[in-house]
C-alpha cells in the first residue's frame, strides 16, 4: 500500500491539492463567496455530463437546461409537496433525468448531427411554457420556495471547531455540491479510459470504423446520452438547492447555451475542463457586467452597449478568441503553453544532443 | 504520463490564481447595516439588457433623484445616498445570487424598487429571514402588497393589478355595456392578476367576457390569439401583456382590420410605446387606459411644479429619456423612498423603516396626479390604490373623468 502512494504518478498528488484546496477552500472565503463557488461548482458537473456527449461521444445537444429544469423540479416537487428531505431527492432526481435522457436519446439519436442539435433546442425552448401547465403541481409561474437546510449538529460544530465559526447553510450546500462533483468527476473520469468510454470516441471519430469494428453504435449513442442527462439532473437538482428557488424563468433557453460555451471554453474531451467551464460560465457575466462600467479607459459608449445587451458581448468575445487562439480550450491552451515552456526551457540542450524530449510524442 | 501530472500541476496552479482573485474577507456586522454617519446604501437589481432592458431606465431615474437630493440638501439628515444597481437580466436565476451578494457582501442597509414579480419572489423569503428591507418592489403583483401580514420585510408601491383592472371593469361596464370583451393575457400571474381582477369587477357582468387568450413570454407571436378573438366576434379587447407584447398587439390589430374599442394595461402605456406601435403601423382608435403618474409629455403640466422639478432631477442622468414614462416613475418612487428615510429620522434601522413604508405612509408626491396620496396603515398595505382614466388622442393621453379610489376592495 506504502509503495503504491509512493509510486503514485504525480498527477494523483496534484488531483488531491485540488481537491484540498477546495475543501478548504470555503474556510478562507465568506459565505456568501461561498454560495457563489456552490453554483460555479453546479454549472461544472452540469458542463462534465455535456462533455461526454459533445467531447467524448461527438454529439451536439443544445438542451442541457432543460434536463436540469426536469431536476430541480423533481426534487422541488418531491420536497415541497411530499415532505422529503431534500438531500434524499437529489439522487432519484439524477436517476428519473437519466432515464428520461435515455428515452429521449433512443428516437432523437437517429437524426443526423444538425438535426439532433434542433431537437435538443426544441425541447430547451418549450420546457419554460410546459413547466407552467401544470400549475397544481409546479408552482406554475410562481415557481417552488424551498428553505435553505440547515447543516447537521454535529458537522456545523465539527465545522465549528475548526474554525471557530459555526458552519452556514450556504457552507453546507457548498460541501453537498462538492461531494456529487467529487463523485460525478470520478465516475466521468472511469468512464472515459474503459470500454464503454472507448466506445463513445471510437464512435466520434469515425462512426463506419465503429461499426465496422462492432460497437454498438445506437446503443453507446443513447447510453452516452443517458449518463449525460443523469449530471444535468444531479446538477439542476443542486441548483434548486443552492438558490432556494426554483421558476420556469430560471431555465431559459439561454442556460443551454451557457453550458455548452462553458463546455467548448473549458476545453471538450477533457476531465478538468469543465470544472474550468464551470468557473468560467458562472463568474464571467456576473463579473464583466461589474467590471465594465468600472473600467475608465472604455469608451463609455461602447460600456454601455456592453451593459445594454448584457452577458451575452463578453462570452462571445471570449468564445471567438477562445475558437482562434485555443480550439483545445482552457485546458488546451495551459497544456500547449506548457509544453512550449518546457520545450524552451529544456529544448536547446535537447536538440544538440540530437535527442526529442523524452516524452514529447508520449500520447495521454 | 508526466505530461498528464504537468497539466494538472498548471491548473492547480491556475485555480489558486482564480481564487486569490476572489478572495476577501467580509467586514464585521454593524447594529445598523448598511448606514454610516454620513452614508446610506441601498441595493437593486433590475433587468439592464435582455428582453425587458427598457425597464432598466428606472433604476437609473431614481438613482438620479438620490443624486439630485444629495446634491442640494446633502443627502439625509446628512447621509449621502448610493444606490448600487445590478442587471439581472430579468432572470430570477441571476436575481438570487445578485441579491445575496448585495445583502452580504456590499452590505446594503436595504434592497429598493427591485423589478420583475418571479424575480422578486423568487429573494423574498431569502430577504425577510435576514430582515433586510425588500422596500417598494417595481410589480404590481398584489402578493407583494396583500401579504404584508405573512412577509412584513416586503412591500410594493404602485397600484395592484387587480385594482386597475377593477377600474377597467366600471368604466367598461359604465360606457359600454353590451360590449363583448375579449381578453389577450400573458400567462403568469402578472397577466393572470388582471384577468382576476377584470373577472371580479365585472361580478355578474362577467358574462361580457367572450373569450381569454394567453401567451408566454417566450412566444414569438401573438397574431394567432388575436384573430381567434377576433373571430368570437369580440368588440372590445383588453391587452394585459408587457410593452413588446402590446406594441405588436396594437400593430396585428390594426393588420386584421379589426377595430375593436382597446383596454391598455399601464405597465405598457408609457407614451414611448405607443409612438412605436403606431409606427408599426397601429391605427391606435378608441384606446383607454389608467394613470397615476403625471405624463411627461402632456402639456397641461407644462408650468407644474413636480413636473419641473422632475425636468431638474432627470437631468441628473445622461441615458434617462425625459419623455419616458418609466423615468418619472423611477423619480416618483425614489421620492417616496426618501420621504421614508427621512421620517425615519435617527432611528435608522431596518425595523423601524420597515415600519414606517409598511404601517405609516401618507404622503403626497408631486409626481402623482394631484390628488393621489401615498398610505400605508396597520391594516392596509397597499401605498397607491388610485388611479384616474386615460384615452389616447393620436397624440398623447387625455385624463378622463376624475380619481378613481379601489382602496378596501382587494385583500
Amino acid at each position: 500500500m506504502l509503495q503504491r502512494i509512493r509510486n503514485a504518478p504525480p498527477r494523483y498528488w496534484l488531483v488531491a491539492v485540488v481537491i484540498l484546496f477546495f475543501a478548504g477552500w470555503p474556510t478562507v472565503i465568506s459565505s456568501f463567496q461561498t454560495s457563489e463557488w456552490s453554483q460555479a461548482i453546479i454549472l461544472a458537473i452540469a458542463i462534465m455530463g455535456l462533455n461526454i456527449l459533445v467531447g467524448y461521444s461527438g454529439q451536439l445537444s443544445l438542451g442541457h437546461g432543460a434536463f436540469m429544469a426536469l431536476g430541480a423540479y423533481t426534487s422541488a416537487i418531491l420536497a415541497h409537496r411530499y415532505k422529503m428531505d431534500y438531500l434524499v431527492t437529489i439522487p432519484i432526481a439524477g436517476l428519473l433525468t437519466g432515464l428520461v435522457g435515455f428515452l429521449f436519446g433512443v428516437p432523437a439519436l437517429r437524426l443526423s448531427p444538425l438535426y439532433l442539435a434542433l431537437a435538443t433546442f426544441a425541447l430547451a425552448v418549450v420546457t419554460p411554457s410546459l413547466i407552467k401547465r401544470p400549475a397544481e403541481l409546479t408552482g406554475g409561474v410562481q415557481g417552488i420556495s424551498l428553505a435553505p437546510p440547515d447543516p447537521p449538529q454535529f458537522v456545523a460544530e465539527a465545522y465549528g471547531g475548526l474554525t471557530g465559526t459555526l458552519m452556514t447553510s450556504d457552507q453546507w450546500i457548498y460541501y453537498i455540491t462538492l461531494g456529487y462533483a467529487l463523485l460525478l468527476f470520478w465516475l466521468a473520469w472511469n468512464l472515459v479510459r474503459h470500454r464503454s468510454g472507448r466506445a463513445m470516441r471510437a464512435i466520434r471519430d469515425g462512426e463506419v470504423a465503429a461499426a465496422a469494428s462492432g460497437i454498438n453504435i445506437a446503443g453507446y449513442k443513447t447510453l452516452a446520452f443517458g449518463i449525460s442527462a443523469l449530471y444535468a439532473g444531479i446538477a439542476g437538482s443542486l441548483f434548486g438547492l443552492a438558490t432556494g428557488f426554483v421558476s420556469p424563468d430560471t431555465f431559459p433557453v439561454s442556460l443551454s447555451i451557457q453550458l455548452l460555451v462553458g463546455a467548448v471554453v473549458g476545453g471538450l474531451a477533457s476531465i478538468p475542463g469543465p470544472l474550468l467551464g464551470g468557473i468560467f460560465a458562472y463568474f464571467l457575466p456576473i463579473e464583466s457586467n461589474q467590471l465594465v462600467p468600472t473600467l475608465t479607459w472604455i469608451p463609455s459608449q461602447i460600456a454601455s452597449t456592453v451593459i445594454k445587451a448584457g452577458p451575452a458581448v463578453s462570452y462571445g468575445v471570449v468564445l471567438i478568441l477562445i475558437m482562434i487562439f485555443a480550439p483545445g480550450g482552457l485546458v488546451g491552451l495551459i497544456t500547449t503553453g506548457y509544453i512550449r515552456l518546457r520545450r524552451r526551457l529544456r529544448g536547446t540542450g535537447d536538440r544538440e544532443a540530437g535527442q526529442m524530449p523524452p516524452d514529447a510524442q508520449t500520447i495521454s | 504520463m508526466t505530461q498528464i501530472g504537468r497539466r494538472f500541476a498548471a491548473i492547480a496552479a491556475l485555480l489558486f490564481t482564480l481564487a486569490a482573485c476572489g478572495g476577501s474577507a467580509a467586514p464585521a456586522a454593524q447594529t445598523d447595516v448598511g448606514i454610516t454617519s454620513n452614508s446610506i446604501l441601498l441595493g437593486n437589481t433590475i433587468a439592464l439588457s435582455g428582453a425587458a432592458a427598457a425597464y432598466g431606465t428606472i433604476a437609473n431615474a431614481s438613482n438620479a433623484y438620490f443624486t439630485y437630493i444629495n446634491n442640494t440638501q446633502g443627502g439625509v439628515n446628512g447621509r449621502k445616498i448610493t444606490y448600487k444597481i445590478l442587471d439581472d437580466v430579468y432572470n430570477p436565476a441571476n436575481t438570487v445570487p445578485l441579491t445575496k451578494q448585495l445583502v452580504e457582501q456590499d452590505q446594503v442597509f436595504a434592497m429598493f424598487g427591485g423589478l420583475g414579480t418571479q424575480a422578486q419572489t423568487s429573494v423574498r423569503d431569502y430577504l425577510n429571514n435576514k430582515k433586510v428591507p425588500q422596500l417598494f418592489v417595481a410589480t404590481g403583483a398584489t402578493t407583494f402588497m396583500s401579504d404584508f401580514s405573512s412577509h412584513s420585510y416586503t412591500i410594493g408601491w404602485q397600484p395592484p393589478y387587480q385594482g386597475e383592472a377593477r377600474i377597467y371593469a366600471k368604466d367598461v361596464v359604465t360606457n359600454h355595456s353590451g360590449a363583448k370583451i375579449g381578453v389577450l393575457y400573458q400567462n403568469d400571474d402578472y397577466g393572470q392578476d388582471y384577468l382576476k381582477g377584470l373577472t371580479d369587477g365585472l361580478g355578474s357582468n362577467a358574462s361580457m367576457i367572450v373569450d381569454k387568450q394567453s401567451y408566454d413570454v417566450t412566444a414569438a407571436s401573438v397574431a394567432s390569439q388575436l384573430s381567434t378573438l377576433k373571430g368570437k366576434g369580440a368588440d372590445t379587447l383588453f391587452l394585459f401583456t408587457t410593452p413588446a407584447f402590446t406594441i405588436r398587439s396594437l400593430a396585428t390589430v390594426t393588420a386584421l382590420h379589426w377595430e375593436p374599442t382597446i383596454y391598455l394595461n399601464s405597465v405598457s402605456n408609457p407614451q414611448v410605446y405607443m409612438g412605436i406601435a403606431a409606427k408599426n403601423g397601429a391605427a391606435l382608435k378608441n384606446v383607454t387606459s389608467v394613470g397615476y403618474l403625471k405624463d411627461p409629455t402632456d402639456p397641461q403640466w407644462a408650468s407644474d411644479a413636480g413636473m419641473k422639478l422632475y425636468k431638474e432631477v432627470i437631468a441628473n442622468c445622461s441615458t434617462c429619456n425625459v419623455n419616458d414614462g418609466f423615468n418619472i416613475y423611477g423619480v416618483a418612487v425614489a421620492y417616496t423612498m426618501v420621504d421614508v428615510l427621512k421620517k425615519a429620522g435617527t432611528n435608522m434601522t431596518r425595523k423601524n423603516v420597515m415600519d414606517i413604508a409598511g404601517n405609516q405612509l401618507n404622503e403626497t408626491n408631486p409626481f402623482l396626479l394631484p390628488g393621489v396620496v401615498v398610505k400605508t396603515t396597520s391594516s392596509d398595505h397597499f401605498p397607491i390604490t388610485q388611479e384616474q382614466v386615460i384615452t389616447w388622442s393620436g397624440t398623447g393621453w387625455t385624463l378622463k373623468g376624475s380619481l378613481i379610489d379601489e382602496r378596501g376592495t382587494i385583500k
